[in-house]
This record gives C-alpha cells, structure tokens and sequence, in this order.
C-alpha cells in the first residue's frame, strides 16, 4: 500500500529531524573542541615521548640509582645520579616539613577565625601575590637573606628555604578552599555536643577535608621538586654526594642537567636525559602516591 | 536529669538587625514545647540561643536572661561550651560527621571530651542507638561510615549522638523537614519517649506535628519585613489548637495566613 498525500497526518509529528542548520554547527563545534584538545595535548606528549625515548635507557641500569659521578670526567662511562637524586628529594623533604604546617596553620586560621577580618583580607592577598613570585626571585631574597646578611653559606637548606617560599602560598590556598567547602553543619553539629572550637576544627573539620589536602601537598611537592632557580642561586653543583644539608655543594636533578649540558658529547647527553627522565619519573610517583593516600583518607560512605 | 527552662525578655541580633523582640516564656521539665510560626518569625533564632548556638553565627549577640533550673546560661562566668554540653540540639537536615563510623558517630561527644575506656563507649553506643530506635538497623554495620544510613535513620543517629552525651534538654530544629512521613513519624514516636527523660523543644513548620507531639505550643510571628519577630503567645497545645487567645494565631493556624 502506497502512501497518498490524503493518508499523512493533517498535524505535523511532534519530533522533528535535527535541522541541518543545527548538525552543522554542532560539527563545527565538535571539530574545534577536538581540535584544541589535540593542540594542547600534541606538545605534551611529543615532550614526554622524546624524553623517554632519548633518556629511559640510561636510567635502567643498577648503577643509575646507586652511584654518583665521583672521579669520573665527561669522557668516561658509568655512574650514575644518586647524588642529585638524593638532593632533589632530601631539599624537597625539607622544605615540606618547613611549608606544610605553616601553610596549613595559614589556612585555618583564614577560614575558622579570620573570616571577614581585615588582617585574613590581607593575608590572602599577601598569599596571591606570593604564588605569583617568579622562583627567581624567591631565591635572590634568600641569598640576600641568607648569604648576603647572615653571611651563612650556601647550601641544600638554603634551597629549602627559597622552596618554602614558593610552596606556602600553593598549599595555603589549596587548604583554604577545601576547609570553606566543609560544611558549616558539620561545626554546628560538633559545637552543639559541647566540643570546643580547637577540637572541632582538629578532629572534625580538617580530618574531613584531608584527602584533597594530601593531595595539594603532595602536587605542591612534586612541582618545587623541580625548580630551578632556586638551586642555580643557593647552592653549587658536586658530583660527589653530599648528605648534609647545611654546607657543602650539593647536587640536585635540575643542576645536574644543567651541569652535565656543558659535556658535550654523547655522555654528557645521556646524562641529561637520563635526569629528566628520572625527574619525571619521581614526579609521577609522587602524584600516584598522593592519589593512593587520598583514596584512603577519602570520606567513605559505604 | 531534664531540667526547667526560663527565658526572660530575651532580645536576639544578628549585627544591627534586631531578630526578636523581648520573648519571655517557660519550659516545664519533661515536657514537649512545639514553636511554630512562619517563615523568618525568630523560632530557630530563639531555639539557637536556648544553648548559646546563636552567637556562634559572626555578629550575632543576645541580650536578656535564660535560665536552667535558675541558673543564667548567658551570665558572664559561663563557658558557652559548658552550655552546650548539658543542652544538646538536632537540625533541620541530618548532619553525621562524615568521617565517623556510625559507632563513633554516637560517641563523638565523649570521645572529643576525652573518654577512652572502649567498655564504656560502647555501652553508652548501644544505649544512645537504642534509645533513637536505630539500634536493630544498624547494630551490624556500627563499623561502617554514618554517611551510608537513609536520611531518616542518618536523623536518628544525630538524636542518638546528641542524647549519648546525656544532656538535661534537647533542641530539635525542624527535624522531621528533610524526612519522608515514615522516617518522620519514627521521629515522633522517639520524641513522645524521649519525653520521659528530657526536656524538649521543637521547632516545627507542620502544625499537626506540634498538635500531635508537643504539650505546650508557641506561637511566634513578625508584625513586618524588617520587624523583629515576637511571641505572640505560649499556652498548653490543645487550647492553642482549639481555642486560642489571640486572633493572630487563630488566623495562623486555621491557613488563614502563613
């Protein structure tokens, strides 16, 4: 049986096609979405891709995490970034010990007690201006400090110190927002039980918001770790390693690339891949560390 | 145990804005006290500052008496957190600590006070849950997060965690308003126990519940926008409901208005 104009309904159907008008936007749209993801993500991954296809093979050998580059020249083989990678963790450790109380005693004090006062007002503008300071400057203002005026040496803790500088206002805010989205219920519930303020914030507040706290430290960790600034200003490069913080030169990630660059040839280039890589590979390590630690802080409801 | 309230012309603020004017009323012990009103009329306001939960809000202050037993919760000498210890409160929306097994939920006010001993706690556990009505649900999983119970029962383990610390009167801001009528009702049957051994007030936006739960009503409401809310007037429930003193609170509760 044929359909005659008679037999089609004399009202319109309610669902229509989508109109071509509408199809084509929505491929335009779709086509530049696309287009910018891979335009962000290309470089990304070009960068990781060449680091690790130049620099993972150095850093597979035992030698790499075991040993330092003592006695040896730019000519000869072997050794291995021990002393840098110590270096990069150990002024890493430092200066998290140092930053993250402050930081975090920062943001309480902004969230439970400043709230609206003018010295929190201030503090946080403080703290925006801060996480705006170049590395470089952070580190001029500690050797100023630090060398220029205490006349102290330079040293690994000296770099810890220009990293402080660099870590508190990224924690300090990280913090603050994640204390203001615990709900204010929450310190209700716990005042109406007759628990006092401190303890409500110690027991309650801050062990609600601590997953993603973690989290920012952690972030906050892995990207001093590889500052630069810092390490060319406070502190000399050895190739010796150096356990102590508070004198001597001592190697860390970023100065070994920067060093071993000078070596001109294909030793020299493997040493500097092979840190990068290694650079990236702690980093990484860190973020899966803070997801995992997160993961188990998290609040649960099941 | 359950204590007597006096409130005497109370004035609430929050900043410059005056909240209520000059309340004056008494709760008798063991006793269920219904406030009801509209929208903005001062009830939570009044409810918050009965165990100084008010002025934990910034800028807001209270001025005038209220007694326990005779004694002056807002007299100078008092610490607010002694207050809050003996006059324990549940909210509107049911409010665990998220971080808390349902167990330590029930004991975080002794926890944080700083009992230890394990025997006691849970003891004081169970009798808390029991007397919520919550311990056959969940007597099982008293490991698990508070945050997985319905809201109805999350509401019940607020109550069994607000009574676990054995206050002397019990503040209920809207507590069934968040609930289904099946929650609410185990609400209300666990209010009408709990009679027994506390005091009570309770704010509430559904008259019925103050009709079929409460001993005394009052009735509260604000001449204007921007007018502080007042007491219109306290008396025993049933003639609050039938016959009224004032024509306000007919006209309130007959939907007149509100």
């Amino acid at each position: 049986m044929t359909t005659t104009d008679l037999q089609r309904p004399a009202t319109a159907p309610a669902f229509q096609h989508i109109s071509s008008g509408r199809r084509a936007k929505n491929m335009t749209a779709t086509v530049l979405v696309s287009a910018a993801f891979v335009i962000a993500v290309a470089p990304l991954v070009w960068l990781l891709w060449t680091v690790l296809e130049k620099g993972f093979t150095h850093v597979l050998t035992a030698d790499w995490w075991q040993k330092s580059l003592a006695g040896l020249t730019g000519r000869q083989e072997g050794g291995g970034a021990y002393h840098a990678i110590y270096g990069t963790l150990v002024q890493g450790l430092i200066c998290a010990v140092i930053a993250v109380p402050i930081a975090i005693m920062v943001a309480i004090y902004l969230v439970e007690y400043g709230r609206d006062s003018k010295l929190a007002k201030w503090i946080t503008f403080t703290v925006d201006i801060l996480s705006g300071v170049p590395s470089i400057v952070a580190a001029l203002f500690i050797y100023a400090l630090w060398v220029t005026t205490l006349g102290l040496p330079r040293s690994a803790f000296a770099v810890s110190l220009s990293l402080v500088l660099l870590m508190i206002p990224v924690v300090v805010r990280t913090t603050e927002e994640l204390l203001k989205i615990v709900p204010d219920e929450l310190r209700e519930a716990s005042y109406a039980l007759g628990i006092p303020k401190w303890k409500t914030i110690v027991k309650i507040v801050v062990p609600t918001a601590l997953s993603g706290i973690i989290t920012g430290i952690m972030l906050a960790v892995a990207r001093v770790m590889g500052e630069t600034a810092p390490v060319l200003i406070l502190v000399g490069y050895t190739q010796f390693i150096n356990y102590d913080p508070f004198g001597g030169n001592m190697a860390s990630l970023p100065l070994f690339m920067n060093s071993e660059r000078l070596t001109t040839n294909e030793i020299g280039e493997a040493r500097v891949w092979g840190a990068a890589v290694t650079l990236i590979l702690i980093i990484t390590v860190i973020n899966l560390l803070a997801t995992v630690i997160s993961r188990l802080t998290a609040v649960k409801t099941k | 145990m359950a204590k007597r309230i006096d409130v005497k012309d109370l004035n609430l603020f929050y900043g410059k804005f005056h909240a209520v004017d000059g309340v004056t009323l008494s709760v008798p012990p063991r006793n269920v006290t219904a406030f009801i009103g509209p929208s903005g009329c001062g009830k939570s306001t009044v409810l918050r500052s009965l165990n100084r939960m008010h002025e934990v809000i910034p800028g807001a202050r209270a001025e005038g008496e209220v007694l326990l037993d005779g004694e002056d919760i807002y007299a100078s000498s008092v610490d607010p957190v002694s207050v809050r210890r003996t006059i324990g409160m549940v909210f509107q929306r049911p409010n665990p600590f998220p971080t808390m097994s349902i167990r330590d939920n029930v004991v975080a006010g002794l926890k944080l006070a700083g009992v230890r001993d394990k025997k006691k706690l849970d003891e004081v556990a169970e009798r808390a849950l029991r007397g919520a009505n919550l311990w056959a649900e969940v007597k099982d999983r008293l490991n698990k997060p508070g945050g997985g119970l319905s809201g109805g029962q999350q509401q019940r383990l607020c109550i069994a965690r607000a009574i676990a610390v054995q206050p002397d009167v019990l503040l209920m801001d809207e507590p069934c308003s968040a609930l289904d009528p099946i929650s609410t009702l185990a609400i209300e049957d666990l209010i009408t126990e709990l009679k027994k051994d506390y005091t009570i007030v309770i704010v509430t936006h559904n008259m019925q519940q103050a009709a079929r739960v409460s001993d005394q009503t009052a009735f509260f409401n604000l001449l204007g926008v921007g007018q502080p809310g007042r007491l219109i007037e306290i008396d025993d429930t049933e003639k609050i409901f039938s016959n009224p003193t004032e024509k306000a609170t007919e006209d309130y509760i007959s939907g007149r208005f509100g």
